[in-house]
């Protein structure tokens, strides 16, 4: 045998408290992840509906020949921001480096991007290539508040009052089931009508609304809403997507070491029994010796 | 019984569902009042106190960190920004933020961001207010 049945013995205990680790690994992303499903699902309907509601308003903004607010109107730049959304940590599968390798292309696609970043996994990525970004937002922990979703909006918010670029997009994760994760780019200002999803939550056509204190108040409180609606939804996306991701590939990962352990058991006995006949032979061989 | 629905919502979760027959909210041009049978509408709202309840009577309080309402076929929807019940307020800590901002806008340094400062007073002064009528 080529290796010792010490050595493959000192191997499978190796194996065998790396597999104890991934289980236990797998096991608290399930845990973690059932409570950030219920999360992403409660989200889901305020979103939709404060979605439906800006599209209305701003229908009805259009309609009444009032110029729209400046936050409201789309501007002729083609300066972009770029809301990028990782994990802190990692032991995730794929989920990191997808969501960096979309993050780049987009770089490559508009050369004149600004990037928010959130999550300690991208800003690594990107401070070691040495490209600069607006601000990071790290160390958010597994639990997203809504304060944090505030911090993030209102710095991305001031700096798109104020001038500094001319379109919003969120890169992030959108969680379908445990398996199933999408990587979603979401324009979010200037607020594109097409971009909202479907009125599907009244029926028949729309009312006429009285808007108070006007179409153009309502639609300026509205915005700032809708963008921390949209990063908070992203981030509780993320999350639950994060936590999936970590799940499966530790499931993998127990899996691999199971398998792997059975093998190295099979290749031990193995070299265990040829031990054993060599030293047979030897005793025999050596009574042999002896008797003649 | 002339109600009708009344549901206040933020992010994180649902605050309040319920019928009531008198809402009060603090638009941004001062408090209005809605009845059932109101037009469609939709408003928005600023920093401020939500009461409601019956017509006559004792109405329960919100405080309301601005937001956004939505009435139609009687069915009032605040969205809100932050949204707490007159019973949920951590009234220490609504003093202490109080007395923070107050210091913070007291001794006025340059690098100091006095409009976040006024908005975190505002936003103590009705938490207490909701607290303390209740």
């Amino acid at each position: 045998m080529g290796q010792s049945s010490r050595e493959i013995k000192r191997r499978i205990a190796s194996i065998t408290s790396t597999q104890q680790i991934t289980k236990a690994m797998e096991m608290v992303a399930a845990a973690k992840l059932r409570k950030a499903q219920e999360t992403v699902v409660s989200t889901r309907p305020y979103f939709d509906r404060l979605s439906n509601s800006l599209a209305i308003v701003l229908d009805a903004a259009e309609k009444s020949g009032e110029t729209l607010p400046e936050i409201a109107q789309t501007r002729s730049g083609n300066r972009h921001c770029l809301l990028v959304f990782t994990s802190d940590r990692g032991l995730a599968g794929g989920y990191n480096s997808s969501m960096i390798r979309q993050a780049e292309a987009f770089l490559r696609e508009h050369p004149d991007t600004d990037m928010v970043i959130v999550g300690r996994k991208a800003r690594d990525h990107f401070r070691r290539r040495n490209q600069t970004f607006l601000a990071e937002f790290v160390h958010l922990g597994d639990d997203p508040t809504l304060a944090q979703a505030q911090d993030i909006s209102r710095v991305i918010f001031d700096f798109y009052e104020h001038g500094l670029f001319d379109k919003v997009t969120i890169l992030y994760t959108e969680f379908i089931n445990t398996v199933t994760h999408q990587v979603v780019l979401r324009d979010v200002l200037p607020i594109v009508p097409e971009e909202l999803p479907e009125d599907n939550l009244s029926t028949g056509p729309t009312p006429l609304y009285l808007f108070e204190p006007s179409v153009n108040a309502v639609l300026e409180t509205l915005i700032p809403l809708y963008l921390q609606a949209a990063v908070y939804r992203s981030l509780v996306e993320a999350k639950a997507s994060e936590l999936g991701a970590r799940m499966n590939a530790m499931r993998n990962a127990t899996d691999n070491a199971g398998e792997l352990i059975e093998e190295l058991n099979l290749t031990y006995n193995r070299a265990r029994q040829a031990q054993i006949t060599k030293e047979i032979a030897e005793i025999v061989g050596g009574a042999d010796a002896l008797q003649s | 019984m002339s109600t009708f629905q009344f549901e206040v919502v933020t992010q994180e979760r649902t605050v309040v569902l319920t019928e009531v027959e008198y809402v009060s909210l603090p638009g941004e041009d001062g408090k209005f009042g809605v009845l059932k049978g109101h037009v469609p509408m939709m408003a928005a709202l600023s920093l401020g106190v939500i009461e409601f309840g019956p017509l006559q009577g004792k109405r329960r309080k919100i405080a309301l960190g601005g937001g956004f309402m939505e009435m139609h076929d009687d069915r009032l929807v605040v969205m809100a920004n932050t949204a707490e019940l007159a019973e949920e307020i951590d009234v220490l800590r609504a003093r202490q933020a109080k007395e923070r901002a107050e210091r913070r806008l007291s001794d006025r340094r340059s690098d100091l961001d006095f409009t976040r400062a006024q908005l975190a007073l505002q936003k103590a002064l009705v938490r207490l207010k909701v607290a303390e009528l209740d």
